[in-house]
């Protein structure tokens, strides 16, 4: 077996963050913090949303790392960070870190499908009302949601390809909301459409793209902001669409 | 009043599932979005502002979620995500695209540009609980 360095102890951890959403200055801090419980002083990390560098000081050899895919998983994050503490309290070696970190990475605790259409579903109904909707807006906005979030859910599975599964949830969602109110299922078509394309919208990316711009990290941020940019205006488009067919 | 205590509070609490939180956060989450949503709602309801009003709502949810990041010792981003969902400009971004979509170009350019200013609002307000954070550490923890 080959030897477990620092190196792969850090990139680990950093890709781990990474994938699950958290902001690219928390991963390199992360990755900065355990370096340091295993005595490397002058550690530098450079993470971006589509890689990780890293090395153990200024001119040794330099480690990368590709991130291809990216979701949102604050389980992992935090299970990370009670790692990482756990190497900084010092309980940790080199070995037992990766093992553990090896744990969180393939440990996969996502809830199962339908749990999370529900969920959105639900959420959708909530926030019809929060903007402004009335209680006949709920169950329409529950019905549209529950359908986008799984239509988006279930197109990400088929084809592989960035911001099309958003631009169909968003589809249905419109197709959708527009049949309700068509046959009298609720009365506002804009608190219907906003409440049920809720959970598909990029909200986490616009907030954390703002803060990697102001902890000073220009690349993620800009980066992140224009994937959240595309995004929204996917699934703008994909509710656009349908209107093009009243 | 109540109805947007209780939908706000299930609302965050459902994107914290959907973000895959810890089970046992779940109703500080909630809780979380459900206090940062309520102060904007009245605030906006009293007359003031969106942005202004995005701002000291962020900072709400900063401070609290600091507070139960302290008490549960989790991630300080677990809070903070679920409960600044509410506040997220998604359906001022979605009237934007909407109106780019439909050539209405200059009602979606103002809108894109209040959907910006929202983002920024928020993570001026989220910046908060960072100096918090700086403050208390230098000023309560003496070396």
């Amino acid at each position: 077996m080959k030897k477990i360095t620092i190196e792969k102890v850090c990139i680990l951890a950093g890709k781990i963050m990474l994938v699950s959403g958290a902001e690219t200055y928390r991963v390199e801090d992360t990755m900065n913090r355990i370096a340091a419980a295993f005595d490397v002083e002058n550690a530098q990390s450079y993470a971006t949303p589509t890689g990780i560098n890293f090395s153990t000081d200024m001119a040794e050899a330099t480690y990368s790392l590709r991130i291809l895919k990216r979701s949102t998983d604050l389980h992992k994050i935090a299970e990370v960070n009670k790692v990482s503490r756990r190497i900084a309290a010092g309980d940790f070696d080199i070995e037992e870190a990766y093992l553990a970190l090896r744990e969180v990475d393939t440990n996969n605790a996502m809830y199962p499908a339908w749990v999370l259409i529900l969920i959105a579903a639900i959420a959708s109904g909530c926030f019809s009302i929060m903007f402004g909707g009335s209680f006949e807006d709920f169950l329409p906005a529950f019905f549209a949601g529950g359908l986008g979030f799984m239509a988006m859910l279930g197109f990400e599975r088929l084809v592989e390809i960035r911001f099309l599964s958003e631009f169909f949830g968003a589809f249905i969602v419109g197709i959708a909301s527009i049949i309700f109110i068509q046959i009298g299922f609720g009365k506002a078509l804009d608190m219907v459409i906003i409440g049920a394309v809720m959970p598909l919208v990029p909200g986490l990316h616009i907030t954390n793209a703002v803060r990697d711009l102001m902890a000073g990290h220009l690349v993620s941020g800009v980066s992140k902001g224009v994937e959240a940019l595309l995004t929204a205006f996917a699934i703008g488009a994909g509710v656009a669409v349908t209107f093009a067919f009243i | 009043m109540i109805a947007q205590l209780i939908t706000s509070f299930i609302a965050s609490a459902g994107f914290a599932i959907l973000f895959n939180a810890p089970k046992n956060t779940l109703i500080q989450c909630g809780f979380v979005g459900m206090s940062g949503w309520i102060l904007y709602y009245v605030l906006v309801a009293g007359g003031m502002d969106a942005i202004p009003a995005t701002v000291l709502s962020a900072m709400l949810v900063a401070v609290v979620s600091h507070i139960f990041a302290k008490t549960f010792k989790t991630p300080i981003i677990i809070f903070n995500v679920a409960g600044i969902i509410p506040l997220v400009p998604g359906g001022v971004s979605y009237n934007a695209m909407r109106n780019f979509v439909e050539n209405n170009y200059d009602i979606a350019l103002q809108l894109s540009a209040q959907v910006m200013l929202l983002a920024g609002a928020i993570a001026i307000g989220l910046m908060f609980s960072e100096v918090i954070n700086q403050i208390t550490k230098k000023v309560f923890v003496k070396r």
